[in-house]
């Protein structure tokens, strides 16, 4: 996480009585958030610019759809009989956007107790009804790469989901990606903004202690595999009655790192620290799949190229701490340049929403073309992740996950029209906008009905009004108690 | 950056002025002016004076830090460093109206951080008495296009943690060059900041992590105790002014913080009041009425609400980014990015923000996303140059391209708020200032690294 203080982990319970109250009744701008958006077997997409990432850009290009997969990508297809016709014709179409570092639709995102909680698991905190899924929908995001926060040297266990909102919890994990564990170095890991009067500082407090930290818990790891390997031996040689070893919740994870089933997904900002993880990661025979943040990265890019691990960073974040004050908006080009897979990440569920824009700032900065910009948040996301044999780029067999601009998407002025994740419009902003007079009116509604109820009862009303949200200290509001502040302020 | 590219010097003086520019471009960033030609031309470029329609091939004369003259008809004066800016664009430089400026390097580092003074009232504390010529952040921003910024104390920012207080003390508007801060004032006391107080039943303790919370009628007793202690320092304030007024404040002890906001009590030094929601702004409308103070809104996420209010009390409005969340999980998701068309079409003045330091560069992306949202281009450009110049008064110094204006000029190879567009030129007080910064440094130094060997 980039910001300082964990508010994230906070602000999915804020005035949690009445989010309750309200979110029964499913105030969502999308209407009906229970019930998946019916998609027909077949759709063409026709008459737009088709940005394929893999295969250049075609003019007054189609699309053709079928059970959710790309079953044609080409000039001119005709629609089959029965076939549902997107006409997009002056519009944009480019793969769903990957979001490679994202911390939406999580009820807590960091376990900040200890340094090593790889017990924790992302998968078991999911909130499928949190908005800005909703919201990055909006903005053509249609996979994100669900983290753990970065408080420990080894954080929780994560995972990869698509935006399918309107689905059960169960159904937004990405099936067949490779689950991952979220490490982090350097401030977060080392508390170094962070401290409670009157406690002594945590373990580990410096540089030094994050790499022994993670040195101490991969060694654990390695002899609890070998443990569990000559258990199976001897069971497998055909020994009876063997008492198997005890499992060990918060190392099996990192089994499953050193046996390359779960990909590492480092927070870094220095270079000196990006070195340490990729020579502890020689030392103990694993990969580390993904550097996120990795702000200093340009400063080794040779090293990760030769490492093979991908670079996930910001476009153009700088100077919130020292150890982003090298930060510099030419981070992802001087990577490309040097061959390393690079993504721009959002980190934050607003900075998700126009992730096509900041990857366009890498054309300005560093002169990457406009297809490298374009890869930055489709096909290098997945690759990182495992998961570019299914999405990232336009082409056939692919899942059909599309984002629909009025634009060039890399142009401050693109709007996204629709977005499609498994070839389901899952976000459409004529109807997002059609629908809220209607979502205005239920609101009212409600309210009205709350306050009479609240009327009836001799206790004060104003006792029951959470007024705003707990405030992170911000120059902005936060997303916060939404009928708590209108409300309070109609009583 | 590729300045020399799309430049012929077809000035006598081509040699020297080569000089000038290798010397500007690689000087260090604290070092952007140097003594350089008092009168430049800027030839051949389509003008967007903002002051009329755009000029197709046009020329802009700068002397002694103004602009001479502006058109299409104009001549170049005899020794005058022409920039042929054939296929280039010349606008006004961007004002950003909230920024720390100055006043904070490194968000997490308290040492490098002046932005906010402890306590609830510090009427008499002054931005510029703390702004760091030097800060990298400047030479940054101004890469980005803006030339001019208000440097705001107690305005918060994107890593800032803590309390504001009330009275947070004097904004002041700088140019984004100067070796002293001297040299880059434009308005040392441009606006009072005020923090509206909030009912806050709930708020986040930092020493224990932990959420704590007070029932209404507590956090309502605690803002009401605000209020009056903000009504009783205005009301004290006047009655310094007018002892000030009747010669007789001598008589009594100097009080410093009477003192600076006794311009505010005289309507002279306007407030510029931080808030977002619409009962807050209400209130604070009401507030400033009532104590017949000179407004300014600053944040007004939910402005919207309350338009037709704040056009009737010719209220303008610094509006917070648009590239912000919905306040309400229940807004429409365009929520923010749709506020500056509605303010626009209601007839409110307003001017976009960055709030940020080092997210000032956001400024242009910003307008355009309005821009994508129904607001006019034309309206866009003015929220970040003419507009935020006019509500801190300085609309007949800065914010167009028109004669006798400072010369705060972009020259740039395309549409200042796009993405992509780069600064070919950057004047600031009529001088070519470097666009070069820690940036651009870092990025020639690590893109020369030789490969490493493997």
């Amino acid at each position: 996480m980039r910001i300082l203080f964990p508010v994230h982990a906070g602000r999915a319970r804020i005035a949690f009585v009445l989010l309750l109250l309200l979110s029964a009744f499913c105030l969502a701008p999308s209407g009906d958030a229970a019930t998946p958006p019916d998609a027909p077997a077949v759709i063409l997409i026709q008459n737009a610019t088709v940005m394929t990432v893999a295969h250049g850009t075609i003019e007054h290009g189609s699309i053709l759809i079928k059970d959710g997969k790309i079953a044609e990508v080409g000039q001119t297809i005709r629609a089959p009989a029965g076939a549902q016709v997107i006409e997009a014709s002056g519009q944009f179409v480019i793969p769903g956007i990957i979001d490679c570092h994202s911390h939406i639709a999580a009820e807590a995102i960091n376990e900040g107790s200890v340094s090593v909680s790889s017990m924790v698991n992302m998968e078991e905190v999911l909130d499928p009804e949190d908005i800005n899924i909703y919201r990055d929908l909006a903005g053509g995001v249609t996979s994100a790469n669900i983290l753990h926060g970065s408080a420990n040297s080894i954080g929780g266990q994560t995972l990869v989901i698509k935006l399918r909102w309107g689905q059960p919890a169960a159904k937004l994990a990405f099936e067949g990606a490779l689950p991952g564990i979220k490490f982090a170095l350097g401030e977060n890991p080392k508390r170094s903004n962070f401290s409670v009067p009157g406690q002594p500082r945590r373990y580990p407090a410096t540089r030094m202690g994050v790499e022994e930290t993670i040195r101490a818990a991969f060694s654990e790891a390695r002899d609890y595999k070998k443990t569990w390997d000559d258990y199976r031996k001897r069971v497998a040689a055909g020994e009876k009655n063997l008492i198997p070893p005890r499992r060990d919740l918060k190392l099996e994870p990192l089994v499953e790192v050193l046996e390359g089933k779960r990909y590492v997904h480092s927070h870094c900002y220095r270079e000196d620290e990006i070195l340490m993880l990729l020579r502890l990661a020689k030392e103990f025979g694993f990969k580390v799949r993904t550097l996120q943040h990795v702000l200093e990265g340009y400063k080794v890019a040779d090293e990760l190229a030769a490492a093979g691990v991908g670079a996930s960073t910001f476009s153009d974040w700088w100077a919130y701490k020292v150890e982003a004050y090298d930060a510099i908006p030419y981070n992802a080009a001087l990577m490309t340049r040097r061959g390393v897979i690079v993504s721009i990440n959002s980190d934050d569920a607003e900075e998700a929403t126009h992730l096509n824009q900041e990857a366009a700032k890498s054309m300005k900065y560093g002169g990457l073309s406009h297809d490298e910009a374009l890869k930055l948040v489709t096909l290098n996301p997945a690759m990182q992740l495992g998961i570019d044999k299914r999405v990232g780029s336009i082409e056939v067999g692919k899942d059909a996950d599309l984002a629909i601009y009025n634009h060039d998407p890399l142009s401050a002025y693109a709007v996204v029209q629709k977005t499609l994740i498994d070839g389901r419009v899952y976000f459409d902003r004529e109807k997002d906008i059609a629908n809220r007079a209607e979502i205005e009116k239920e609101k009212k509604t409600l309210t009205d009905k709350l306050k009479k109820s609240e009327k009836k009862p001799e206790q004060k009303p104003e006792e029951k009004k959470p007024e705003q949200g707990p405030k992170p200290p911000a120059a902005s509001p936060r997303p916060t108690a939404q009928a708590g502040a209108r409300l309070g302020g109609a009583l | 950056m590729k300045k020399k590219k799309v430049t012929r010097f077809s000035s006598p003086l081509y040699f020297f002025n080569f000089l000038c520019l290798v010397c500007l471009f690689g000087a260090p960033a604290a070092g952007a002016q140097i003594q350089a030609p008092s009168v430049y031309a800027i030839t051949h470029a389509k003008i967007f004076t903002l002051a009329g329609s755009p000029i197709a091939d046009g020329t802009l004369v700068i002397r002694d830090g103004k602009i001479a003259a502006v058109g299409a008809a104009v001549e170049v004066p005899a020794g005058a460093q022409i920039i042929d800016a054939k296929g280039l664009e010349v606008y006004p430089g961007l004002f950003d109206a909230v920024t720390q400026m100055g006043l904070s390097e490194i968000g997490a580092v308290g040492a490098t951080v002046d932005a906010t003074e402890a306590g609830n009232y510090n009427p008499d504390v002054v931005a510029a008495s703390a702004i760091s010529p030097s800060s990298e952040h400047l030479a940054v921003t101004r890469a980005s296009g803006i030339t001019e910024v208000l440097a705001v104390p107690a305005s918060g920012g994107f890593d800032f943690g803590g309390s504001r207080g009330t009275l947070g003390g004097q904004a002041s508007a700088i140019h984004l060059a100067g070796w002293t801060v001297e040299e880059m004032l434009i308005k040392k006391s441009a606006a009072l900041v005020l923090n509206w107080p909030q009912i806050q039943t709930q708020t986040f303790d930092f020493s224990t992590f932990s959420r704590k919370e007070k029932p209404y009628s507590e956090a309502k007793q605690e803002y009401d105790k605000q209020v009056n202690e903000l009504t009783d320092w205005i009301d004290r304030a006047r009655h310094y002014a007018q002892a000030m007024d009747k010669g007789s404040v001598s008589k009594y002890d100097r009080d410093l913080k009477l003192e600076a906001l006794a311009s505010v009590v005289r309507g002279q030094l306007p407030v510029l009041v931080f808030a977002n929601r619409a009962r807050d702004i209400r209130s604070a409308i009401e507030f400033c009425d009532k104590q017949k103070l000179k407004m300014i809104l600053a944040g007004g996420a939910e402005a919207y609400k309350v338009k037709d209010l704040l056009r009737s009390k010719d209220i303008p409005v610094i509006l917070r980014p648009v590239l912000s969340s919905p306040p309400d999980e229940d807004d429409p998701y365009d929520r923010e990015l749709t506020e500056p068309a509605e303010l626009a079409a209601a007839g409110v003045k307003f001017a976009i923000a960055s709030f940020d330091n080092s997210f000032a560069r956001r400024l242009g992306q910003n307008a355009a996303n309005a821009v994508a949202h129904g607001l006019s281009y034309d309206e866009a450009l003015r929220a970040v140059t003419i507009h935020p110049a006019q509500i801190f008064g300085l609309g007949s110094q800065i914010g167009t391209l028109e004669q006798g204006k400072i010369a705060n000029i972009l020259v740039t190879n395309g549409d200042p708020l796009e993405l992509t567009t780069e600064v070919k030129y950057l004047f600031i007080k009529g001088q070519l200032t470097s666009t070069e910064n820690r940036h651009h440094q870092l990025y020639k130094k690590y893109a020369e690294r030789p490969k490493a060997p493997n």
